[in-house]
């Protein structure tokens, strides 16, 4: 039943058909971002332009004065990789501490840490927004920091904890032996043991917040410091209709996200295969 | 052996956790019973808050909305990426480029994917220019303007995007069918469509259960779309319980309404994420 046969064939070509269907959008968004300002009014979507045009993306690069695509790159990248160096640090330590200390207490830690997943953070958003307004935390990049580590924080120890479960313990004993200290081993031996659950945790937790706009909206709408959604999302509304510039910047806002999984879509794919089901 | 690990190590992880999650959902939930307005002091007031959203029509409309949102992704998202599953699953020469090209959606912000679509339903955009290509003249409306259609213009992206994640969640459970139990019914002379709903589909169950609770769970809390492509009009027609939320809180300043429309979002996502521990625990007891 597994030769490649005319029926296999015929199911190839209707398969590739609706794939490319599907992809369509992608054609309307580089097609018109690559049109001038007129042929973008004049010429249909479906129509390539009459001459290629840089006019919306130079225009979605230069931005306005209080809407940055830039310097919201910036800003998603020290929220995002702020972020993840707290979730990949306090998560990996703290999945192997409740692994490595069998009890009661770890073990219902364990459970807050997983409902932690489930429970919507959405109703949680008023309080800490007033809390944070208290410290002078609110449109600041460490706020962002501070909020997203706690609100993935239960993702990340979940991942973790796959791995340390399955960890043997004969590296750690033998590091002991050698005079390694506690925290030692634990740098030296056991977190390069954790890195492809680093490495699941870093993408699936880095998309969720490079991506995230209602939160980014409530704390960082109106600041210097917002991320790439929240400057979009400005950006656009000042754009009536010039939809080359419009799709000028949903490129740019693209493009770092595409390189990353163009480069790594096994693990990003594996990733979320992976990571969700368990 | 000596000590590998000491408590307090655990303990920045369950600070945060309990800070920014269970402290804000904690307190979050009293302020679903007062009147407080952001500043200043407040009083409890009962149901009061939840009474007035079953009273008034926006709440109540934008909860359907967010019902019918959340139940129409559910089932063409898990239909649709099932089917590319099982079209991809084997055999196809293209099937990983087709696999990277259909997932990359999945990776983009939900934001900047609206507006390419935003752009799509324009009243002069691709979609009406089709429809006026095939004759179809009279079905040309302006799709976002119209409250009749508005809400499915919603549901079309949200589906768009997240084909690509049930298909990859469906192609790792098809890989746990073994080959042999379908080769053996084909023999048989079981055809493709009795081999798939007799022996592959109830093998996929626990990936259906984890796929759906996904898919559901972000359903409830859609926001990101509509506040790019309507912003919840045209006359509420796309107004949703997350839209509902940010305006009333961050908008209006009615902080105890937006805490009780909240509560009420997070308890139904919070007996659906039930439901689905329920289901998964019966299927490990059955085997």
């Amino acid at each position: 039943m597994n030769r490649y046969d005319k029926k296999t064939l015929a199911r190839e070509g209707l398969v590739v058909l609706a794939a490319l269907l599907l992809m369509l959008p992608f054609y309307f968004l580089v097609n018109t971002a690559l049109k001038s300002d007129v042929d973008a009014l004049n010429t249909s979507a479906m129509a390539l332009p009459p001459q290629l045009s840089m006019e919306g993306i130079e225009a979605a690069w230069s931005g306005s004065p209080t809407r940055n695509i830039p310097a919201g790159v910036l800003n998603s990248i020290i929220i995002t990789g702020g972020s993840l160096l707290t979730l990949i640090a306090f998560g990996s330590i703290a999945a192997y501490t409740i692994t490595r200390i069998p009890g009661r207490i770890t073990g219902l830690l364990y459970g807050m840490f997983v409902l932690g997943i489930i429970l919507p953070f959405q109703l949680g958003m008023v309080p800490i927004y007033v809390v944070m307004r208290n410290f002078g935390l609110v449109g600041t990049h460490l706020g962002m920091i501070l909020l997203y580590s706690g609100l993935l924080m239960p993702l990340s120890v979940f991942l973790y904890t796959g791995f340390t479960k399955a960890l043997p313990r004969e590296y750690e004993e033998a590091a002991q032996m050698d005079g390694s200290t506690p925290f030692q081993t634990f740098r030296r031996i056991v977190f390069p043991l954790l890195s492809p659950a680093t490495g699941t945790v870093a993408i699936l937790c880095g998309m969720i917040i490079w991506n995230d706009f209602f939160t980014s909206l409530i704390f960082l709408s109106g600041s210097q410091n917002a991320p790439l959604p929240v400057v979009v999302y400005g950006f656009v509304g000042e754009q009536v209709s010039k939809w080359n510039v419009i799709f000028g910047a949903v490129i740019l806002s693209m493009i770092p996200i595409l390189a990353f999984y163009l480069v790594a879509q096994k693990k990003f794919i594996q990733g979320f295969a992976g990571g969700i089901k368990s | 052996m000596g000590r590998v690990a000491v408590w307090w190590w655990a303990a920045p992880a369950v600070l945060l956790v309990l800070g920014m999650h269970y402290g804000g959902i904690a307190a979050g939930s009293i302020y679903a019973f007062t009147d407080w307005r952001g500043i200043g002091p407040f009083k409890f007031v009962g149901l009061d808050n939840f009474i007035n959203i079953f009273r008034n029509p926006k709440a109540s409309q934008a909860l359907w909305n967010t019902l019918l949102l959340a139940g129409g992704f559910l089932v063409l998202t898990n239909v649709i990426g099932m089917a590319f599953a099982v079209a991809l699953n084997r055999q196809l020469k293209s099937r990983h480029l087709l696999r990277t090209l259909l997932f990359m959606p999945v990776v983009l912000s939900p934001l900047a994917v609206s507006y390419i679509w935003k752009f799509i339903f324009q009243p002069q955009g691709p979609l009406n220019d089709l429809l006026r290509a095939v004759g179809l003249e009279d079905q040309t409306r302006a799709w976002l303007g119209d409250p009749s259609s508005a809400i499915w213009t919603i549901l079309i992206v949200m589906v768009w995007q997240h084909i690509g994640l049930t298909m990859v969640l469906y192609l790792a459970g098809l890989a746990n069918v073994p080959m042999e139990l379908e080769e053996a019914s084909a023999v048989d002379g079981a055809g493709a469509w009795r081999r798939f709903f007799h022996i592959v589909l109830p093998l996929l169950r626990p990936t259906i259960v984890v796929a759906s609770t996904l898919i559901l769970v972000q359903g409830l809390r859609v926001f990101d779309q509509v506040q790019a492509m309507t912003a919840g009009g045209p006359f509420n027609a796309t107004e949703t319980l997350s839209t509902l939320v940010y305006k009333e809180t961050f908008v209006s300043g009615r902080y105890g309404y937006g805490a009780a429309l909240s509560l009420l979002l997070t308890v139904l996502i919070a007996v659906f994420a039930v439901l689905q521990i329920v289901l998964l625990r019966g299927k490990k007891e059955e085997n």
